[in-house]
């Protein structure tokens, strides 16, 4: 349709010679001025900004690497970064997990859609109603999980007071929507497994865990890297649930560090903008390590194509 | 890009300040308040409408802000979208604006209208530099709040002293009752128990000096507070889990007589009687004495009300502040509030039981505190309530959390 | 571990696979439907200390209440006011960086796409003073603009990463036809390209709708008052205030979460094409 529009006598102007090479350019501008902006430029802001005393409201102080130091003998920084790792190791849970349900899922009976639509539900809904829904399920002394618990042992368990289960709790929660959403990816690739080469797997005997290494995993290579690129990223967001659920406590036993770089940069209590760019330099620091590996395995797979 | 962005809204704001000004009687006053919970709204509502009425031509914009997180907001809107009013709070909870430069001197509203004689009591605490820097507006006393019932069921009397406060304990805990309840979710509740035992086991003059830093944490008249918060821990007379429960689910636990004492602020009192509770069931009761040499001092939280340095209807904000500071307004207020008026001219409801109480024993007490939380910087006090609560759970890291407390000591307050 | 497709199985194996689906999805969605079931649960109830019974009646006043007595409509509207907005502009911003990165080939241009990958993935908090500080130097500082031009930017790194990827999995001879019959380049972007593109529109769309919808984070960083506050901060500030009244945040919870949820069920299709995109190709 467009083609009709095209019937001016060509003129070498000099647009016309270089629009191939400009308009990219063009088309980029809007784009990379927001995402410079809002992005790239206040990633290296907080770097210089984690050298200062910075209360928000006065003038700033240099302090060179004061917060890092402090951020050295910080005790609630190593319960933060403990809490992260625990994160990360026990949210990659959701990837298997994902993985059994959408195996679960995968066949074709009537309404089956929908139940795959309802499995999908928890990651519809935002994480402040997953945060409110497990708060009310493990509330002390009427909470349905805590019931259970009492009903089983004659003794009820409250999770978000008990510092060293609070964490395990709140990953509960988190892992909730997560595995939703591996699974939905699963799902997908699933569809694109060849049953031609599962039927010959069987042939030749593959069965049980080795079908489903050798056979059926290799081919939902590409849904495991999403799904672990999305898990990695959430464990290390971590904010929404630790907010909702426990603001940290008790006594911070809870605390990740993307919660408590914003509980020291702008809570009730907090107010120190150079420390907490501090922890956020922190946290950029270990999201980067990942993210290289994720940017260098998508590199490799675009020379590769 | 960003500084003529800034420069077209100011000049926008003055423009539209100019052509109000000018053009129309009305003049508006942004009040930006936390007062959001229904006693509060409803008091401050009457509140703007009686100024409203005695001043035609002004009118009071009111922007409601949930309470807890108007802590966090009141540093955004000073610096972005600064209103002509704000609440806050009095001591040193009010310092990092003062100092940072972002409320107005108000010394002239207490002096044209004599507040420093009829608002003496917390002439102290809105005093930085021999400045005041706001107008108090209520207070209310803090201490235990107890349900009588519980007490009848177990043969229990008001205790004179803190050793029958603890001997009580028992019969509670062998009745299967929790002796003291709270709710540390939000950590606060815990530093009421905790400034009750500094005020009465080392006195009020110990407690502010505890609070400016001008004291080791490690020093063992601190260690003697922590251990009598033990003599009721240790033995588990406190409600258990209460790192988990809210205030209000405690209240409930106060209401149904699972509990027996509370130390709360009388602002709980609504939350106690929507539950059910009567003045016939519900009962009040000043901390016990601990040390009998100590002169008896009290947790009386001060609210606020200040002119953001970057108001724009100042005239206007001094008014309302002056008109605040009237006992008929005052005694007003505070009957919506059911809290007690800071104007000493002012009248409090006789027939409240809770009021009377209190208003008696803030009028004898030795000296006032404001609550942890607004006597300390802010960054020590969530420190020091972390370790209260802490130490409700496991009594045995003392040693531990207050050597903690003595290292941030060190580093904040310099 | 890889089972059979149920309809090689026998009739038992089909009938208990039908009897356990069921099974599976309640326990799966167990706190969902508890919390369903307390908002329509009378307060009288939970007074009573019947949390997880059969309700005595029920009462859709819950849901009257949490709307007469809270400034949730607002928050919902605020929610609206910034989720719209953000979603045309990320997805107009997206089709054009896309079309410059899937189209193009020049110098920088892997580095720009992957500019674009690695701030997807960076943290919050690295942002959060730096945008904190320019909202307010703006002057929009808690105000639905602050929250829409923030989320455009950020958007734009996993948008572009989208449209690019689909971009490229279009047909290239239809550009270069195009281009050998001298059709200007900005022409063939919006008479070309943009009409292929209608189903990575579609499905972006609802996956930022549902993203921003539920953010939560900015919303507390940058929006302050229930005039602004998107009802993700609403909510929270709500749960404040409603402290045991627990049939109150159910209530206010499904009817925050209804909105994503009813665009996941109109749009479902686009919505699972969308999240999966990068699972197929990759």
């Amino acid at each position: 349709m467009a083609m009709a529009t095209m019937q001016q006598p060509i003129r070498k102007s000099w647009w016309r010679s270089n629009q191939q090479r400009i308009t990219p350019w063009l088309f980029l501008a809007p784009g990379m001025f927001m995402f410079g902006v809002y992005v790239i430029y206040p990633i290296i802001e907080s770097f210089w900004i984690s050298f200062f005393q910075w209360d928000g409201l006065g003038p700033k102080t240099w302090i060179g690497l004061g917060n890092y130091e402090e951020l050295w003998g910080d005790r609630a920084f190593y319960t933060s970064l403990k809490n992260n790792i625990i994160w990360l190791v026990l949210y990659m849970l959701a990837v298997p997990a994902g993985l059994g349900i959408a195996i679960f899922l995968n066949q074709t009976v009537r309404g089956i859609r929908l139940y795959k639509s309802l499995f999908f539900f928890p990651f519809v809904i935002s994480q402040v109603v997953v945060g409110l829904m497990f708060s009310w399920f493990y509330a002390p002394n009427f909470g349905l999980f805590y019931k259970l618990i009492e009903t089983l042992t004659g003794k009820g368990i409250a999770i978000l007071a008990d510092p060293n289960l609070v964490t395990y709790g709140i990953i509960a929660a988190g892992l909730w929507p997560q595995i939703a959403y591996c699974m939905i990816l699963y799902l997908t690739g699933l569809n694109n497994v060849s049953p031609d080469q599962v039927e010959a797997a069987r042939l030749d005997g593959a069965k049980g865990l080795k079908m489903l290494w050798h056979v059926i995993l290799p081919q939902l290579r590409p849904a495991t890297f999403i799904a672990v690129v999305v898990t990695v990223i959430g464990a290390l967001r971590s904010f929404d649930l630790v907010s909702i659920m426990t603001d940290g406590g008790p006594f911070g036993s809870s605390r990740v560090l993307s919660f408590y770089m914003y509980e020291q940069a702008l809570s009730e209590y907090g107010y120190r903008m150079g420390y907490g760019a501090a922890i956020a330099v922190v946290l950029f620091l270990i999201m980067m390590v990942f993210i290289s590996g994720f940017i260098w395995k998508m590199v490799s797979d675009e020379r590769g194509a | 890009m960003t500084f003529s962005m800034k420069a077209l809204v100011l000049g926008t704001a003055t423009a539209a300040l100019l052509s109000t000004a000018g053009f129309a009687q009305q003049r508006t006053l942004v009040f930006n308040t936390d007062t959001s919970d229904p006693a509060p709204k409803a008091a401050f509502a009457a509140l703007v409408a009686d100024f409203e009425k005695e001043n035609p031509d002004i009118k009071v914009q009111v922007n409601l802000f949930d309470h807890e997180g108007y802590k966090t907001a009141i540093r955004n809107f000073l610096t972005a979208d600064s209103p002509d009013l704000a609440n806050w709070y009095a001591g040193n909870r009010m310092a990092p604006f003062v100092n940072a430069g972002q409320f107005l001197d108000v010394s002239d509203v207490w002096k044209e209208n004599g507040l420093d004689k009829s608002l003496a009591s917390a002439l102290p605490s809105m005093t930085i530099d021999g400045k005041q820097w706001g107008v108090p507006y209520t207070y209310y006393q803090w201490g235990i709040y107890y349900n009588k019932t519980v007490y009848d069921q177990v043969g229990a009397k008001v205790p004179a002293n803190w050793d029958e406060f603890v001997k009580n304990c028992a019969l509670f805990k062998a009745a299967g009752i929790d002796c003291l309840t709270t709710g540390t979710k939000a950590l606060w509740p815990g530093a009421g128990i905790f400034d009750y035992l500094d005020l009465r086991t080392n006195g009020y003059e110990f407690h502010m000096d505890l609070a400016n830093g001008k004291i080791a944490w490690t020093d063992p008249r601190v260690k003697a507070v922590f251990d009598h918060l033990g003599e009721i821990v240790k033995p588990g007379y406190v409600t258990a889990n209460h790192a988990a429960i809210d205030w209000q689910d405690a209240a409930t636990l106060l209401v149904q007589g699972k509990a027996a004492n509370y130390v709360m602020g009388n602002f709980a009192v609504a939350t106690f009687k929507d539950g059910g509770m009567t003045n016939d069931t519900l009962g009040f009761m000043p901390f016990p004495v601990i040390d009998p040499s100590i002169p008896d001092a009290e947790d009386a939280p001060t609210d606020t009300v200040h002119i953001p340095a970057g108001a724009k209807n100042v005239a206007d904000a001094k008014k309302f502040l002056a008109f605040l500071a009237r006992a008929d307004v005052q005694t007003k207020l505070n009957q919506a509030l059911g809290q007690l008026p800071v104007n000493n001219q002012s009248q409090v409801d006789e027939s409240d039981p809770y009021i009377s109480a209190g208003f008696k024993l803030l009028s004898n007490a030795h000296g006032l505190a404001q609550f942890f939380d607004r006597d300390a910087p802010a960054e020590m006090a969530k420190l020091v309530m972390e370790g209260i609560q802490e130490y409700m759970v496991y009594p045995d890291h003392e040693d531990d959390i207050l050597s903690r407390l003595e290292s941030a000591r060190g580093r904040i307050y310099k | 571990m890889f089972p059979r497709p149920i309809e090689q199985r026998s009739e038992a194996a089909r009938v208990i696979y039908q009897i356990m689906l069921p099974i599976a999805l309640v326990l799966w969605l167990l706190p969902l439907l508890g919390v369903a079931v307390t908002s329509i649960r009378p307060s009288s109830d939970l007074a009573s200390g019947n949390y997880f019974g059969m309700p005595s009646r029920i009462a859709f006043s819950n849901y009257v209440e949490v709307f007469q007595n809270s400034p949730i409509a607002q928050y919902i509207l605020n929610s609206f006011k910034v989720t719209i907005p953000t979603v045309l502009g990320a997805v107009a911003l997206s089709c054009m960086t896309g079309f410059a990165l899937g189209v193009y080939k020049f110098k920088g241009n892997l580095l720009i796409f992957f500019l674009f990958v690695a701030g997807n993935f960076v943290p919050f908090q690295i942002l959060m003073v730096p945008v904190r500080d320019l909202t307010v130097r703006m002057g929009i500082y808690n105000t639905p603009q602050a929250l829409i031009l923030f989320h455009i930017a950020f958007q734009t790194g996993f948008c572009t990463l989208f449209m690019r990827n689909f971009i490229r999995s279009l047909p290239g001879e239809l550009i270069e036809a195009a281009r050998v019959e001298g059709v200007a380049e900005w022409r063939i972007f919006w008479f070309v390209v943009l009409p292929l593109m209608r189903p990575a529109i579609a499905a972006l769309s609802v996956l930022i709708f549902t993203f921003i919808w539920n953010d939560y984070f900015w919303a507390t960083v940058l929006t302050t008052s229930s005039t602004t506050q998107p009802v993700t901060a609403g909510l929270y500030s709500l749960n404040g205030q409603w402290v045991a009244a627990w049939h109150l945040v159910s209530a206010g919870s499904i009817v925050a979460a209804l909105p994503p949820v009813a665009m996941f069920f109109l749009m479902q299709r686009h919505f699972i094409a969308g999240l999966t995109l990068g699972a197929t190709k990759g």
